[in-house]
């Protein structure tokens, strides 16, 4: 028996309440007064799919998909396309690292010399400021709509998405890579620092050495993630599965999405499986 | 080189404005070629005088020269030039546990090296034979290929020591050496690191608490609270000097043992009172 | 306390031999993916040239103009918030569906749900890969199909992708619980669900919710930019408008989405570390 119910017994009723009851039905309660606008502003109707006309439409859809189209003419094709997404992919991740690389230099504090004796001077402490916000920018705006803006600019096709990677990539792979470097130990590259050495050399020497597994590992990572992005890209014209999954949607043609489908999880397998294997070996 | 301090006083980076100084007013001179012992108690200051000869502290007051340049009134590029000429060894060996040894030794040479030669020795260490010869003067040449963290925590720290037979420095601060050390190596350490400094003809100042080993150096400071107690040739450390030094702190005096003498089965040889 | 040893420079100066092939190898994988990159540029027909042609730059300095001037009608700016709302609305009704759902399947997708039902497991571990490898935008052009235009796809498609992403962490999470506390509920004979219920779930649950607060931050960029293929909130308002080249409603829409964006991030941010005391 608690304190308080022992203190409680010469008060009121002997039987007790649960403490912990009114603030969760409080909560509860809020939570489902905030789910309900939520549910009307998605226009969250479930029985709409079920209704006559959609289902029939849905179903002959579905039904479309069996059997998957596998015409060697359109094998060829989709074969084609994975390979685009996985070059755009590539691509893009590539030139991110051109991005990411200089400016998580720029904005790291562990290669810092002049917080070897305390606190940053205020030069460098801005540069290194505005480096951060360089990469937050990149990384807050979608792909997608970088990818909108550069298909304006420079008309359909993959140039625009391996920028719209790029771009993105580029601003997540440098924050990480910043983060991955300041959690992991100075000590050696301080030490480094502290007795003349370099920046870059302090870099190779004293800080990648512990570091460069995890910035490996999650880089292939994000080479994971870039091809999903490419295919998710195609549609708005960018090249790829996606494109070609977008046309045979407008046309409704189940078959070849279907195929496109299928073709499409097996890259993402097999993407996963290259870069688990990957991983392991790195690290 | 030829060091001068001028009532330098130090702060700790994160100390409040409110306490007191972690060293100083602190004046003394060192000549180019002195070998130096610092003694005293935990909190004395020794790891702040030694971070403040590396020019890795500024100073709150006072001055810093070096070779008659006080290295705070240059540009930070050329102080970053300056700490070339300055080897600071700390208490914990900083070497990358996923580095080979080869190259966490070879690292001393990087303020020599150009950008292009560091990059080429990650590669293929440049000078393998020179790191070899390094590691030989501690003892630890056998695990040139190892890597850092399968060694223990003793060959770490000769490892780290060896750096100086390669660095160009001309004023080498080494804090606490030899606290993994068993008391035939600490010796052979110590040796060796007297005598690369007098080879080199650099200034060499080691921080301890093995009062028979700061014994043997030919000068010996001793901090107490920021604050430097005497300053003797180490034939002149007396006993009483030590306890009014190490008062309230007793338990920190150590002494490496004799390596004449076998080490007592109940006691740890590196731990004896005084 | 000998001087220093003599040194004799041979043999034992050379690279040892396992080094040196790892060394080969790691040379190996690094020309491999060098090869790939070179082989995805030269491949791939970009037209960098498009991006210096005078048109193509003058036309990105007008759109860098007009995007610094954002539209500021209070009529376009209700219809912005409006929007705003709904993709948020979308972003959490669709990662709580997917938190539901995700549990419903990692429950019979973990090692520990009985020996003989590995066909269940496969089958719901197949059903997760799925749902997770088919991205979000994909999920909604299929189900527009089927739901028609507007947020309520988008919503499905959020759910439908988050749950195999939650679906999946969730297993590993029940998978790596410390299993004391379910094994003395077993071993009194209480059935499996309860065990769940009563021993597992309330030491995951923070954990649980952890992944789906994270996952919110995923989702509110990815129902941001729904609306392009048709699944509505900001996305379909800023595809409107950028077919119309009309960029200064379309930095509107861009400011309100990094807004919402890093609003998320940061109740996201603050909600874990709630968690966390």
């Amino acid at each position: 028996m608690s304190t308080s119910s022992v203190r409680a017994i010469g008060r009121v009723s002997p039987t007790e309440r649960d403490p912990a009851w009114l603030s969760r039905l409080f909560w509860a309660c809020a939570g489902l007064a905030v789910l309900a606008p939520a549910l009307v502003a998605t226009e969250f109707k479930p029985w709409l799919l079920f209704e006559p006309d959609s289902l029939r439409v849905s179903g002959q859809f579905v039904a479309d998909f069996f059997p998957p189209k596998i015409e060697p003419a359109f094998l060829a094709l989709v074969a084609r396309e994975t390979w685009r997404t996985v070059a755009i992919a590539t691509a893009g991740l590539a030139l991110g690292l051109l991005i990411a690389i200089p400016l998580t230099l720029l904005s790291t504090s562990v290669l810092s010399v002049s917080s070897i004796t305390g606190r940053m001077k205020t030069g460098p402490l801005v540069v290194r400021q505005i480096m951060r916000a360089i990469l937050i920018v990149l990384r807050s705006v979608p792909e997608l709509v970088w990818a909108l803006v550069f298909v304006r600019v420079v008309g359909l096709g993959p140039t625009a998405g391996v920028l719209a990677i790029a771009l993105t990539y580029g601003g997540m792979l440098g924050k990480v890579y910043s983060e991955i470097l300041e959690s992991d130990d100075r000590h050696a590259a301080q030490s480094l620092l502290r007795n003349g050495a370099g920046r870059l050399a302090t870099l190779f020497y004293g800080a990648l050495p512990q570091s460069a597994a995890e910035l490996t590992s999650y880089s292939v990572y994000r080479w994971e993630c870039a091809i999903r992005s490419s295919a998710v890209l195609g549609f708005v014209g960018a090249g790829g599965l996606g494109q070609q999954m977008d046309n045979s949607m407008k046309m409704f043609n189940g078959s070849e999405v279907a195929t496109i489908l299928m073709a499409f999880i097996v890259l993402v397998a097999i993407s996963d499986w290259v870069s688990a294997r990957l991983r392991r070996v790195i690290g | 080189m030829r060091v001068a301090l001028e009532g330098v006083t130090v702060r700790h980076p994160a100390a409040s404005s409110r306490s007191g100084p972690a060293l100083g007013p602190l004046s003394l001179t060192m000549e180019p070629g002195e070998q130096i012992a610092v003694v005293g108690p935990s909190g004395a200051g020794k790891t702040t005088l030694l971070h403040a000869l590396a020019c890795a502290l500024q100073p709150a007051a006072g001055q810093v020269q070096f070779d008659e340049i006080d290295p705070w009134r240059l540009s930070t590029r050329r102080l970053h030039q300056q700490r070339a000429h300055l080897f600071l060894a700390p208490q914990v060996p900083p070497l990358p546990p996923r580095q080979r040894v080869v190259t966490a030794v070879l690292a001393a040479m990087l303020p020599q090296w150009s950008l292009v030669t560091s990059l080429k020795s990650l590669l293929y260490p440049a000078d393998i034979p020179a790191a070899r010869l390094a590691l030989a003067q501690f003892d630890v040449a056998d695990k040139l290929w190892d890597r850092v963290d399968r060694l223990s925590g003793g060959e770490r720290q000769r490892v780290a020591l060896s750096r100086t037979a390669l660095t160009s420095a001309r004023l080498w601060l080494v804090d606490e050496p030899l606290s993994s050390l068993d008391p035939t190596r600490a010796l052979q350490a110590v040796d060796a690191l007297t005598r690369l400094a007098r080879e080199r003809g650099a200034t060499l100042v080691v921080a301890l608490h093995q009062i028979d080993v700061a014994k043997r150096f030919p000068r010996v400071l001793g901090l107490r609270e920021g604050q430097l107690q005497f300053d003797v040739p180490g034939v002149d450390l007396s006993a009483e000097r030590l306890r009014a030094l190490y008062a309230q702190h007793e338990d920190e005096l150590l002494s490496t043992g004799y390596p004449t003498r076998l080490p007592e089965p109940e006691a740890a040889p590196a731990l004896s009172r005084r | 306390m000998s001087g220093p040893r003599i040194v004799p420079t041979g043999p034992g100066d050379a690279m040892p031999e396992p080094l040196r092939r790892a060394r080969h190898s790691a040379i190996g994988l690094l020309l491999a993916i060098a090869g790939l990159i070179v082989a995805s540029f030269v491949s791939l027909d970009l037209q960098w040239a498009r991006f210096t042609d005078d048109q193509a730059v003058q036309r990105m300095v007008k759109f860098m103009k007009e995007l610094l001037s954002p539209a500021t009608e209070s009529l376009f700016l209700v219809k912005t918030a409006v929007a705003a709302l709904e993709t948020l609305a979308m972003s959490a009704v669709g990662t709580l569906l997917a938190a539901v759902g995700g549990l419903l399947l990692a429950l019979p997708a973990t090692q520990s749900s009985g020996r003989g039902q590995s066909l269940i497991r496969n089958l719901t571990g197949f059903v997760l890969n799925v749902l997770r490898s088919i991205p979000e935008l994909v999920w909604a052009a299929l189900l527009i199909i089927a739901a028609g235009l507007g947020p309520f796809a988008g919503t499905l498609a959020l759910a439908l992708h988050t749950a195999g992403v939650l679906g999946r962490l969730f297993a590993e999470a029940i998978e790596n619980a410390p299993a004391r506390a379910a094994m003395a509920l077993r071993t009194q004979g209480v059935s499996r669900g309860l065990v769940f219920l009563y021993a597992t779930l309330p030491q995951i649950s923070p954990q649980l919710l952890s992944y789906s607060l994270y996952r919110w931050e995923n989702n509110i960029r990815a129902a941001a930019v729904m609306g392009v293929v048709g699944g509505g909130g900001l996305g379909a308002l800023l595809s409107f408008h950028m077919g119309l080249f009309h960029m200064r409603e379309t930095s509107t829409l861009l400011i309100a989405m990094l807004v919402l964006v890093a609003a998320v991030d940061v109740a996201s941010w603050v909600l874990r570390r709630q968690l966390q005391r």
